[in-house]
């Protein structure tokens, strides 16, 4: 991270000297300014008669032009792309920082433990249904290190069953791990569906507007009155009746319940998507009126060129950071579907479906509870963190303001560096006296 | 206890009678009790009884919102209200200090107008919105600024608070945005007043009604009771002067305030301001970058640059003989209303003027010639939206630009004159009469006949920010149109790129940046290059320089020039700046309410203007230069005088 703010700098810099050392509305050579005498230098009569290195260096721009509004920030983001931007922006988010990073470390420990689909993982016990004799009582077998109050010297003790094990004697590690693995999924495939489904018609309702808005957010509308629990609890009932009563072969049967997941996954994308569509609908309308609309319009682009070159970059953050808040709705949802005994059922394994299974058994092995718990809170958590650190980084209004300590450190810092500095030169800035004294007194600067 | 001198009553006699009041007597100074001024209409009456009611009230306020002891006396004409010494500003950004404002140094003396000139990001309003404490949270003032005796830098919370409004008053440049657009303009005068004063409603508003009256709202009782998006943008800055003038500050600030009104407004509220000033007591410090507002208003200014203060002086020693060379420049920039003024003959009128009901017919062409651009009786409408229904922007159009030739069309906000370059590149529907451009009717083309028409025009809009696509490098954003049309792709396309940009004069590697990147100037360059990347027979330039700085602008005029002259192009200027039209344009049309009025040689619309509304229009125009603009100011109020009787 170092080297790369290192980097960064150096490259401002180079992109500075690029732009003094050319023309343009930066540079004394490409632009002269007309005036009655021709051009003027203001940088070389400042610097003859201050000498205040700090000064002179603002000075070497001698063209008689502005800073620019919001100099400040420009400065900030000098030589960065959009991209580049909001990347720095996020980083220095520390919320959003650590969700992904407990994110990332949930999808490592779920994949490498119980593998993914056909692939096995590394964990001993790679079916989460299959039954064992009681160790310990069922109780987790998990130390924690003694640095942690724990029993376990120097660092974490897992045993046979370290979430512990069911009535049955199950494995509630394999299991959570299954569970943690469904939830992802089902995130990762509502998403994508959301992102096609609520884009296209968010997009073209806003860029058409007209009857094609009006058809679609009407479309739109009657979606949204659909009521998530009672469309999940049918389509529970379906896939496990519906298939039987057309008298499908037993394999499509078996099938359809084995990926009852990726349905419930699917039917929640395909209930979700409505405000992701409203949302970008908003933003289309608004940037359609953006000039540089109207001006790839000018240069003869198409309707579907503007779309997608044109305005979709521009609402990528909304999209992104719309995308991720749906994600751990999504992650809460299907819990809950599923602790209902709508959502997926057996042999599928979902941590809602874990906690509502393990109901009765609360007060005698409430580990059964916690381990799910924490991971759907886990998860939803660190994928709100995300999002609102995106949706910071994306918003051109947010700026870091650093601690008023800080602040006040360097002020203090500077004032003292500003009084060596004039104790070595005589003047520092320039001076003017009040108006109502002009003309009798003016500093020697402005005599001449 | 000096609710005396600070009780607002001393302006709530009549209407008529306030005005005289207000120029004989200093402010402050009449020295009788509220309830001898002896207002004439009972409902006065009832409001000095409260006052005198509440008297005994105040009495019993913590001491802590009052003001300061040194600001409780009134002012004095002459005396120095506002001493600022050393005054920096500076914002913490990237870790570290950004200098904005450096060691400012002056004096405001009461009735005085102090202008502090500068372009954008020279620190002039940071500078003085760290007056009043109103700098963001990563701002910082620091050095002294001494409103009669006490200490503004680093003043906090209700001591600030007393200040603020009662003693130190602001006007915003965005009246629309300064007011609040859930309350009525009347409530929000009274609200300030309420604010510093102990005073029943009633009292409040006959207050209010009192200064809508000074700053000449017509019919306040019913515009009492407006919201601030039902009043034109001319009376929303009246309201905000009367909010600004209700507590009777010592001190004005007022930061750009007329940028955002059209000319004759602006001379309008300009005029309010000056009678202002010596009616009531306030020293005023005035934000701007016209040179034109100031050579109106000021009595002295401050030129800054960069942060730094770079000349000071009187009026007169700042337009007369500036010193430092930037001063020189930034007047030099400036353009001139009536530079094509020699060598006019005024006998001869070429001009054709709209009539009583009826439009500028078309002006003859040789006939040899097919005009780059005809409009012919066209209207133009902005299509229906939803329940919105369609709005005609322009009535009965008759416009020709020849080929190669710079056309001017002048108007305010509203005019329409925006709508006629839009429909010129076809992005609005011309509903009535036809419009060609080179030759082909473009009146009902579909997207497919139009794909060619687009590589004959080329638009730079006025807002070079959002005219630019902000997630593509600039360089592909010039290329597009050379992609779309000539299918140009990798090295052949960067090279017409790179040719482009050398001709905008922009270094070619510039083509890999952002748009965020770049200053407003070299936006606007990119904006140009991208419009005449297909070498365009006709060119809309829609306000291309009215977002610039005036230097800026000044070069972006003259690289424009030197533009036409090389390509050729025709090309529609869309200005509401009569100077900088002036400059560019052979032909001048003057637009109003999607009416043009006048059509005719740039010479003669400047120097001999024979509609009603070109004079006024002409007359408005502020010129850099005290003593001239003295005359052209008399000249005008004569003017008006004559219409109104």
């Amino acid at each position: 991270m170092n080297n790369d703010e290192n980097m960064n700098s150096e490259e401002r810099l180079d992109r500075l000297a690029e732009t003094r050392s050319q023309p343009g509305d930066h540079s004394p050579a490409g632009e002269e300014f007309v005036g009655e005498e021709g051009p003027i230098s203001i940088g070389a009569v400042e610097t003859e008669e201050d000498g205040d290195p700090a000064t002179s260096t603002q000075l070497d721009d001698t063209d008689a032009h502005g800073r620019g509004e919001g100099v400040g920030e420009a400065q900030e983001v000098q030589g960065l792309s959009q991209g580049q931007i909001v990347l720095r922006r996020f980083r220095r988010h520390l919320g959003a920082i650590f969700g992904l990073i407990t994110f990332f470390l949930i999808a490592l420990v779920s994949l490498l433990s119980m593998g993914l689909g056909p692939i096995n993982g590394l964990w001993r016990n790679q079916d989460p249904n299959k039954y064992f004799d009681p160790v310990n009582g069922g109780e987790p077998t998990l130390q924690f290190p003694s640095w942690l109050g724990g029993s376990a010297g120097g660092w974490f003790k897992l045993g046979p069953f370290p979430f512990g094990q069911d009535e049955l004697g199950a494995d509630n590690f394999a299991q959570v791990m299954q569970g943690v693995q469904t939830s992802l999924m089902v995130m990762l495939v509502m998403g994508i569906i959301v992102l096609i489904i609520g884009v296209t018609i968010g997009a073209l309702a806003g860029y058409y507007r007209g009857w094609v808005d009006n058809l679609l957010m009407r479309l739109t509308d009657t979606v949204i009155t659909l009521p998530v629990i009672v469309v999940g609890a049918v389509l529970g009932k379906l896939v496990y009746t519906l298939p039987a009563k057309l008298n499908a072969p037993d394999k499509v049967i078996n099938a359809i319940q084995d990926y009852m997941p990726v349905e419930l996954a699917i039917a929640l994308g395909l209930i979700l998507w409505p405000s992701m569509a409203r949302l970008l609908r908003a933003e289309f309308l608004s940037l359609r009126e953006r000039e540089f609309v109207d001006s790839a319009r000018v240069s003869g682009a198409s309707n579907f060129r503007i779309i997608t070159k044109h305005m979709l970059p521009n609402a990528m953050g909304i999209i992104i950071v719309n995308i991720t808040l749906l994600m751990s709705t999504a992650v809460v949802l299907e819990t809950a579907l599923s602790y209902l005994g709508f959502g997926i059922q057996s042999p599928n394994i979902s941590l809602g479906k874990l906690i509502s299974t393990n109901q009765g058994a609360f007060a005698t092995r409430p580990w059964l509870f916690w381990w799910p718990g924490l991971f759907i809170i886990l998860i939803a958590l660190s994928i709100n963190f995300i999002g609102d650190g995106l949706r910071d980084a994306f918003d051109p209004r947010t700026k870091r303001i650093p601690s008023q300590a800080k602040m006040d450190r360097a002020f203090a810092q500077r004032a003292r560096l500003q009084g060596a500095g004039a104790a070595g030169v005589p003047t520092g800035g320039p001076q003017v006296d009040g108006p109502s004294t002009t003309g009798a007194t003016r500093s020697g600067k402005e005599k001449r | 206890m000096s609710n005396d001198q600070h009780s607002p009553d001393h302006l709530s006699t009549s209407s008529t009678e306030s005005n005289h009041l207000m120029d004989e007597t200093p402010r402050h100074a009449d020295p009788s009790p509220a309830g001898q001024s002896a207002p004439v209409d009972p409902t006065a009456e009832r409001h000095v009884v409260t006052d005198e009611a509440v008297k005994a009230d105040l009495d019993l306020l913590p001491e802590d919102t009052e003001l300061p002891e040194e600001l409780r006396n009134e002012v004095a004409r002459g005396e120095v209200i506002l001493d600022v010494k050393d005054l920096s500003v500076n914002f913490w950004v990237n870790n570290d200090w950004f200098t904005a404002a450096n060691k400012l140094n002056y004096q405001l003396r009461a009735g005085e107008v102090l202008a502090i000139v500068g372009e954008s990001g020279s620190g002039k309003t940071q500078s003085s919105m760290s007056l009043v404490g109103l700098l963001p949270p990563n701002g910082r003032s620091s050095g002294s600024a001494k409103m009669r005796g006490v200490e503004l830098v680093g003043l906090k919370g209700p001591k600030l608070r007393a200040i603020r409004g009662k003693e130190i008053a602001v006007i915003f440049q965005e009246p629309m945005t300064a007011l609040n657009p859930l309350y009525t303009v009347g409530f929000q005068i009274a609200e300030t007043l309420r604010t510093h004063f102990v005073m029943s409603p009633h009292a409040a508003k006959e207050k209010a009604l009192e200064l809508m009256r000074l700053v000449e709202i017509p019919e306040p009782e019913v515009r009492y009771n407006s919201y601030p998006h039902q009043l034109s943008g001319g009376q929303r800055q009246r309201i905000m002067i009367a909010q600004a003038l209700s507590c009777e500050p010592a001190l004005l600030i007022a930061d750009e305030p007329t940028t955002a009104l059209d000319v004759t407004v602006q001379a309008e509220i300009l005029k309010l301001m000056r009678d202002l000033r010596h009616r009531v007591n306030a020293g005023i410090i005035l934000i701007t970058h016209d040179m034109g507002v100031v050579a109106d208003m000021a009595d002295h200014i401050i030129v800054m640059k960069d942060g730094e203060v770079v000349e000071g002086g009187s009026s007169a020693e700042i337009f007369g003989d500036p010193k430092h060379p930037y001063t020189r420049q930034l007047l030099d920039a400036v353009p001139h209303l009536g530079s094509s003024t020699e060598g006019h003959d005024h006998s001869v009128v070429t001009t054709l003027v709209a009539r009583e009901g009826e439009s500028v017919p078309l002006m003859e062409g040789p006939a040899d010639v097919t005009p780059a651009l005809l409009f012919e009786n066209a209207a133009i409408e902005y299509p229906k939206q939803g329940r919105k229904p369609a709005f005609r922007a322009a009535h009965d159009v008759n416009l020709r630009v020849d080929p190669g030739e710079v056309v001017g069309l002048v108007g305010e906000s509203g005019s329409g004159k925006t709508t006629i370059g839009r429909a010129a590149v076809a992005l609005l529907p011309v509903v009535e009469g036809s419009l060609h451009v080179n030759g082909r009717d473009i009146t009902r083309a579909g997207h497919k006949q139009l794909f060619p028409f687009r590589r004959e025009v080329g638009i730079v809009f006025q807002d070079p920010g959002s005219s630019l696509n902000p997630r593509l490098p600039v360089g592909e954003s010039i290329g597009e149109p050379l992609f779309l049309h000539e299918k140009l792709k990798g090295k052949a396309l960067s090279e017409r790129v790179e040719k482009l940009l050398d001709s905008v004069e922009l270094p070619r590697a510039m083509r890999n940046r952002y748009p965020h990147e770049l200053s407003g100037g070299q936006r606007q360059r990119i904006g140009i290059a991208r419009a005449l990347s297909l070498q365009p027979k006709l060119l809309i330039a829609d306000e291309p320089t009215s977002a610039l700085d005036v230097s800026v602008q000044a070069h972006v005029l003259k690289l424009f020039q030197n533009l036409q002259e090389e390509y050729g192009f025709a090309c529609l200027f869309i200005s509401h700046d009569l100077a900088v039209v002036e400059m560019l344009s052979k032909r001048i049309a003057v637009m109003r309410h999607g009416h043009l009025v006048e059509v005719g040689p740039t010479a003669e619309i400047v120097n001999n203007p024979q509609h009603e509304y070109t004079k006024r229009l002409i007359a408005a125009v502020p010129v850099p230069d005290p003593h001239k603009q003295r005359e052209r100011r008399e000249f005008r109020d004569a003017m008006l005088r004559d219409v109104v009787s």
